[in-house]
């Protein structure tokens, strides 16, 4: 069984992003940048998968500038065999990404793609789901629990009243939870080993796929700011504002 | 221009947040048509009939829609999105489960998550977990949009009589089976539409130690929140999880108890209309969106608040 895993370079998430002061976007110049990480939870999945004899390959693919030969480095560190980063320039949206990898699936024949369900900074929880639908492959999102039985796959998927348990045949899509496992840290001697592992650059434009983007950014504002509140010095205080201030008890 | 709703439901009744997205879909256009996908869902594609804004009702039914199986559903949304300009549903799992599969296949830019109708064509989003906000708009022709309930109110559920049509089943997917579903059931109010969210963090110390955050919830007649910081040290299941990884919630009050305030817990509550925040470290991050903050020891001030609370009852009585 061979596994694709496609990862994102996003604004690390410890990062308090700052508007930028035209409104045309979010500052990323000189921001700290790490892989999505959901993302890290679905290499994590994939290499555990291997170790467990049960695939035989892992490849990450990153979409996105050169820099995201980083993130590819990273998954590259943590167990993934090889990689490939398709350069991209400017916003690319999660319908052109699903095309984009649609192509690097239709030439790596993976058995099976994971990613993570949701990348950080546009928030958009589609690109897996796009994927499956342009493959016409099953889709397993939100998952926190795989097991693999006689070839296929039961997922244990997140949703809003608890859990649910579907069962997919292979070949399919799975966009990991951050609860599906607890990500490892790379070694050093495996960010050295890393290093010697070949990645392997496409051009976006050389995949035959347009991928200009079909939404207009027309503003990014920073949320509404909450009006400061008060520190109050007892309990009591505080159910008296409740109830007579807030009215809310 | 007409609006395709995708109504949420488990067959007996409409989940609540359809009439969320009811409203949403209104404010695109006022020929807003509703389809209802399941098995035996007779009752809820009645109720979905009554709700306002709701024109029209296309009722598909066939065994395997009966757990909303994704693969199953977009089929049938394609057949019909022809007649549509718009395609929207809410943005919770079902929706972001579903949506995505739909947009791709009709080679249309998904616009995720939406706060605000702006124009038919442009909308308000959220992005880095609610720290900054975008104003987007959409050049494809037809639009699939989901939209955060929690920005919307709800439609009336009643007073409307539209027409219910029955459409025609796709065929089963078979690559994909259900197995099942463990729901967590509760006598609380659920935690993405109660009016109180009592909410507990790492401060907690234990799992053990969230008995105090029940006890003041059952006072406050609240749904039980927490931190993701509680989730993962095990205190308490993943579905109270209030969060960027969690539910957004939106209540009358919310009472943040041993919660720092990481950026991603905040993105999932600070939207609520008043919040309190008890901590004893004065600098906690949690108090820069309170609107009362009480810089305490959790364990001294809980047992004090239900007392309180308690002598409130005595004195209205």
């Amino acid at each position: 069984m061979k596994i694709l895993v496609a990862v994102k370079r996003v604004i690390d998430y410890n990062v308090q992003i700052r508007v930028k002061e035209d409104n045309s976007g979010v500052v990323t110049d000189n921001v700290k940048m790490s892989t999505n990480p959901p993302d890290d939870n679905a290499i994590e999945e994939a290499v555990k998968i291997k170790e467990a004899g049960k695939a035989t390959e892992v490849v990450a693919v990153s979409i996105g500038e050169e820099k995201a030969q980083e993130t590819v480095r990273k998954a590259l560190a943590v167990g993934a065999d090889r990689g490939i980063l398709v350069k991209t320039e400017g916003v690319v949206e999660p319908l052109s990404v699903s095309k984009l990898l649609q192509k690097i699936v239709e030439k790596e024949k993976p058995d099976l793609v994971f990613m993570g369900k949701q990348a950080i900074d546009d928030d958009c929880n589609q690109t897996g789901q796009m994927l499956s639908a342009l493959l016409n492959w099953p889709q397993a999102t939100f998952a926190s629990k795989i097991e693999i039985k006689d070839g296929k796959l039961e997922v244990t998927r997140e949703i809003d009243e608890g859990l649910e348990t579907i069962e997919i045949n292979v070949p399919a899509i799975v966009t990991c939870d951050l609860r599906l496992n607890e990500p490892r840290y790379a070694s050093l001697p495996n960010i050295m080993k890393a290093k010697k592992k070949p990645i392997e650059q496409l051009n976006a434009s050389d995949l035959g796929v347009d991928i200009s983007p079909r939404i207009e950014q027309i503003k990014v504002v920073e949320p509404p700011k909450r009006k400061a509140g008060i520190k109050v010095s007892s309990v009591s205080e505080l159910v008296q504002k409740l109830k007579n201030e807030a009215k809310v008890i | 221009m007409s609006v395709l709703l995708i109504a949420e439901h488990n067959n007996k009744e409409l989940r609540p947040f359809t009439l969320n997205a009811a409203t949403a879909a209104s404010q695109i256009d006022n020929e807003v048509h509703a389809v209802i996908i399941g098995h035996n869902c007779e009752e809820a594609a009645k109720a979905l009939s009554k709700l306002e804004f709701v024109k029209k009702v296309i009722q598909v039914e066939a065994t395997h829609y009966e757990n909303f199986v994704a693969e199953n559903f977009a089929p049938v949304i394609l057949k019909l999105a022809d007649n549509y300009s718009h395609i929207i549903s809410s943005a919770n799992t079902f929706g972001k489960n579903l949506m995505p599969r739909i947009a791709a296949a009709l080679d249309t830019s998904q616009i995720s998550d939406i706060t605000k109708v702006i124009t038919p064509d442009t909308f308000l989003r959220p992005i880095y977990a609610g720290n900054a906000f975008a104003t987007v708009k959409s050049k494809d022709t037809k639009k699939c949009v989901t939209i955060r309930p929690t920005s919307f109110d709800a439609c009336e559920s009643s007073g409307g009589s539209a027409p219910i049509e029955k459409a025609q089943a796709s065929e089963e997917f078979l690559k994909t089976k259900f197995v099942k579903r463990e729901e967590v059931k509760s006598d609380r109010p659920e935690l993405g539409t109660a009016r109180v969210v009592v909410s507990g963090g790492r401060g907690m110390q234990s799992g053990d130690n969230f008995k105090l955050i029940t006890s003041l919830a059952d006072k406050l007649n609240a749904a039980i929140g927490a931190s993701r910081a509680a989730v993962d040290a095990g205190y308490i299941s993943n579905d109270h999880q209030v969060g960027q990884t969690g539910k957004v919630v939106v209540p009358d009050l919310y009472i943040a108890v041993g919660i720092s305030g990481a950026i991603q817990h905040l993105a999932g509550m600070k939207e609520s209309k008043v919040i309190v925040a008890i901590n004893k470290d004065g600098e906690a991050p949690i108090f820069s969106v309170a609107d009362y903050g009480l810089e305490a020891d959790l364990f001294e001030a809980v047992p004090q608040f239900l007392d309180e609370l308690n002598k409130l009852n005595t004195i209205q009585k």
